[in-house]
């Protein structure tokens, strides 16, 4: 399997990037040291080579560098920088025009953001064609536009040419992007993040769409900072940590036996079904010899969590039936748009995690609000330890108010700018008396969350991302609550910095007893925390159960789409050993999933 | 590139090769990111001059040994040379002496106005940001009708109704200025009421009143320091200008509105009595938009 990833590398044509030593810095950052340093990298025709690593490890700036787009004040240095055989170290800018484009297309992660909107994608696909002079006659180009944007998965290409980046969904939107950076056939294709905003099941679509070209003979250069799906893709895996290479090797040596500690973390730290209970930020991988097969075994070992009482049966929240549908605005569309939520109903128990899963735009978010009591619903009730909540005036919620606590997505935004962290978790701090104790009592909460008294003082936007979901970890707990409603508390941060909040919540959790409302798009982490999932999808719950029976027999439609589009390393590894080479059946994956994907709920097909 | 303007201690990750355990969240010290302050020289100097007119206003007669009021006939519309910095005026005066005595009016009039406009801009322009449509509307409105007027003529019809003199001359240009301060603080108080703190607040029990007064109102009023420097030297133009027209102090005063009038006189034998003045009112006003544009740009993104 080693072998085979360099059996069609024959000649020296078919290497588009050849770099020696790069090193690139910034005179006014980082003390003057290089934020990439010593780099190599080599990239053939019909190869797909994934830059992994954190933020700020240097991946998006060093594949910037193959654009020239580094940035103002910028210092690039290399022993070597071919690009198609040329040396790029004796090349102007108006060099580099010529290449962008024709030989380099970059691919970026907010299609929103980089399509202009002014302007219907059928223009931002022909500007690349019409700059270069690729081709000339109009007609020529509005065929070539028409057919690229049918080659990525664009259904109904002739109409979509003359629709605004605003008026497409996500993924179509995405999709739109990479026709701009692929119309003008580049050799390479540089995807900085593509699919880092998308739902799992159009991130399959845009993953395919790539593949496609990569078959197709170019060069594919995938920056990700999620290993899982670089696995179902990558020829060769590159790890960069602090600007530095710490591993790279073929996708299935790289990640069934990574060599680098930092590798094997950032490997084990991804939570899924085997990490339930466990500690992520514990694992250790366990090299074992290989066997018969050749198939190599290694296990990752963790830490149990502390052991949980069993759920009580108490009922902490109960939702009944709610329903809620935004008020649709007059000329907005043709058709109102369908309900926001659609009778759902749920219990949670006292000591209990529920999950909720679902897509954007699933409802989820909604389902929060009204638990909140942010949001009336506009049928049913929601009714906290027993008591009316949704229906009552505000006023009088408030006393219950301690009982249900918050931890948000974004904690810095939640905070008041003016506040340090002593203010922001006093504040929260109910009937501690003299200032005194509830300075003891605050510190308290801080080393509960793994801070200290030197965070006081603070202002959380001087913390780190994990420092500030701890923070507000600890302002949710200052209450005592007995339900916690997190939603998407780690999916802004990086798998390590996730793995320590996730066993920080599973740790705490199991010690003090408290009921979660545990909201996320990531599946992975919703089968590591959660006892009970409800699969949200269109408003309504498609499904819900214990999380082990929904994640091994789904049994509605969407979950299983859902299940599969989940990109993970086991599956892909097991690809490659089956198939020699996992190209192929991606593409299956990807098809299937075309087939599969319904009517986005805004009427636009994915 | 947004890269190189991160602090280096924050890229690193805990996830150690080898001896640092994933578990060590002690917290990092904060690297000490010291960049160097570059300050512009125009910047400088503006905050310079600025400090000089506070002097000015405050003790005038450090800077001079003329009176500002009584002159000497016979040294009438004597061109500026060592004895009179900026010349003398037809009575005499000398307008050196004049132009600095004129910062303590020009000033306080502006402050003044300025502090009417801010007054009244804070209080409808929080009335306004609440979610309340039919309040919203009404003060919307208000200033709508407010800055349809030209500055100069609302100050005028004021001044008509209130009679000349200082008082009146800063509540003119005060009421002319309430829509501008009252706009901004009415964004400032939306952006506020739906930041997520506040929603959190709420979500963490606390009272209407309580989250007003702990987190919107001192998160709009943080706005206010950078917003009045902008504008102050806006108001304090006006106040020449309505002072030029004679509606304000009327002479002697040494204002640099009046003195400006009375130069006219006798500007084509003599141009330094109105040259002088007008300087003064020009560096003024530059001096605070740069300060207020500095200061402006130093809370950007803090505002929010």
């Amino acid at each position: 399997m080693t072998a085979d990833t360099g059996i069609n590398r024959q000649s020296a044509d078919d290497v588009l990037i050849d770099i020696r030593g790069l090193s690139i810095g910034f005179a006014d950052a980082n003390g003057g040291a290089p934020i990439v340093d010593r780099f190599d990298l080599t990239i053939h025709r019909g190869e797909c080579v994934a830059l992994v690593g954190e933020s700020g490890s240097g991946k998006s700036i060093t594949a910037r560098s193959l654009l020239n787009l580094v940035g103002d004040g910028s210092r690039v240095n290399a022993d070597r920088f071919l690009i198609k055989g040329r040396d790029a170290r004796q090349f102007r800018e108006a060099d580099w025009r010529r290449l962008r484009g024709t030989v380099t297309g970059l691919v970026m992660q907010d299609a929103l953001v980089s399509l202009d909107p002014l302007r219907t994608i059928g223009q931002e696909v022909a500007e690349v064609l019409s700059e270069h002079h690729t081709l000339r006659s109009r007609r020529a180009i509005e065929a070539r536009v028409v057919h690229v944007l049918a080659k990525v998965g664009i259904p109904d290409p002739a109409r979509r040419v003359l629709q605004y980046a605003h008026q497409l969904s996500g993924g179509l939107r995405q999709r739109a992007l990479i026709a701009s950076a692929i119309a003008a056939d580049p050799d390479l294709i540089i995807a900085d993040e593509p699919t880092t905003s998308l739902d799992v099941t159009v991130q399959a679509q845009v993953l395919s769409v790539l593949a496609e070209r990569v078959r197709e003979g170019a060069g594919l250069l995938l920056i990700s900072h999620d290993l899982a799906v670089v696995a179902g893709i990558a020829d060769r895996v590159i790890v960069m940590r602090e600007g530095r290479i710490v591993d790279s090797g073929p996708t299935a040596d790289v990640l069934r036996r990574p060599r680098h500690p930092y590798t094997r973390q950032l490997i084990a730290a991804i939570p899924s079904a085997d990490s339930r209970g466990h500690l992520l930020a514990s694992s250790r991988f366990e090299l074992g010899s290989s066997c018969a097969q050749g198939a190599d075994t290694s296990a990752i070992l963790r830490d149990p969590l502390p052991a949980r009482g069993a759920p009580r049966d108490q009922i902490v929240l109960q939702v009944n039936g709610i329903s809620k549908r935004y008020a649709h605005r007059l000329g907005a569309g043709s058709e109102p748009p369908p309900p926001a939520l659609d009778n759902v109903s749920f219990d949670v128990r006292d000591g209990e995690v529920v999950g909720i899963v679902g897509e954007s735009g699933s409802g989820k978010s909604t389902c929060a609000k009204i638990i909140l009591g942010l949001l009336a619903p506009d049928q049913g009730e929601v009714r906290l330890l027993g008591r009316r909540w949704s229906d009552i005036e505000e006023s009088e919620r408030r006393q219950l108010r301690s009982r249900l606590q918050y931890i948000p997505q974004d904690a810095l935004s939640s905070f008041d700018p003016r506040y340090r962290v002593a203010d922001v978790i006093g504040e929260n701090l109910a009937g501690v008396g003299d200032r005194k104790a509830r300075r003891a009592r605050i510190v308290e909460l801080l080393e509960q969350v793994g801070l200290n008294a030197g965070h006081l003082d603070r202002y959380p936007r001087s913390l780190s991302g994990g420092q500030r979901q701890r923070v507000s970890i600890a302002r949710a707990l200052a209450a005592e609550p007995d339900l916690i409603v997190c939603d998407e508390p780690v999916s802004a941060l990086d798998v390590s910095i996730q793995a320590q909040v996730l066993d920080l919540l599973g740790g705490l959790q199991a010690r003090l007893g408290t009921a979660l409302l545990f909201i996320s798009h990531d599946l992975g982490v919703v089968q590591h925390v959660a006892d009970r999932v409800l699969v949200f999808h269109h408003g309504r719950i498609v499904e819900a159960g214990p999380v082990r029976e929904i994640f091994a027999d789904p049994s509605d439609d969407y979950t299983k789409t859902l299940l599969a589009s989940i990109p993970r390393i086991d599956r892909a590894l097991d690809r490659i050993a089956d198939y020699g080479r996992r190209r192929p059946d991606l593409m299956i994956v990807g098809e299937t999933m075309v087939g599969k994907v319904r009517p986005a709920r805004d009427g636009i097909p994915h | 590139m947004n890269i190189q303007s991160r602090p280096s201690a924050e890229l690193s990750i805990s996830l150690g090769a080898g001896n640092d355990s994933p578990e060590s969240i002690a917290p990092r010290a904060p690297g000490p990111v010291r960049r160097e302050r570059v300050y512009a020289p125009g910047l400088v100097l503006s905050a310079i001059f600025l400090l000089a007119l506070l002097a000015a206003a405050i003790a005038p007669q450090l800077f001079t040994r003329f009176d500002p009021l009584i002159g000497d006939f016979t040294q009438g519309l004597k061109s500026p040379g060592w004895e009179h910095l900026f010349g003398t005026d037809r009575l005499g005066r000398d307008v050196f002496t004049r132009t600095v005595y004129g910062t303590r009016y020009s000033l306080l009039i502006g402050i003044g106005g300025m502090a009417i406009s801010l007054a009244f801009g804070i209080v409808l322009g929080i009335i306004a940001g609440q979610r309340n449509r039919i309040l919203d509307e009404a003060t919307s409105r208000l200033f709508d009708v407010l800055s349809s007027f030209p500055g100069v003529l609302l100050a005028m019809l004021v001044v008509t109704f209130l009679g000349q003199g200082m008082l009146n001359i800063a509540i003119a240009v005060g009421i002319a200025g309430i829509p501008k301060f009252g706009r901004v603080i009415r964004a400032q108080t939306q952006l506020v009421r739906d930041a997520d703190y506040v929603t959190h607040a709420v979500v963490y029990g606390l009272s209407r009143r309580q989250v007003f007064l702990r987190h919107v109102l001192p998160n709009v009023l943080v706005a206010v320091p950078v917003i009045a420097t902008v504008y102050i030297g806006n108001t304090i133009l006006a106040v020449s200008g309505l002072s030029f027209l004679g509606l304000g102090p009327q002479p002697p005063t040494p204002e640099w509105g009046v003195m400006l009038a009375e130069s006219r006189d006798v500007l084509r034998v003599a141009w330094w009595p109105g040259v002088f003045p007008g300087l003064a009112i020009t560096l003024t006003v530059i001096a605070f938009t740069l300060v207020g544009n500095a200061l402006q740009k130093r809370f950007e993104g803090r505002l929010a």
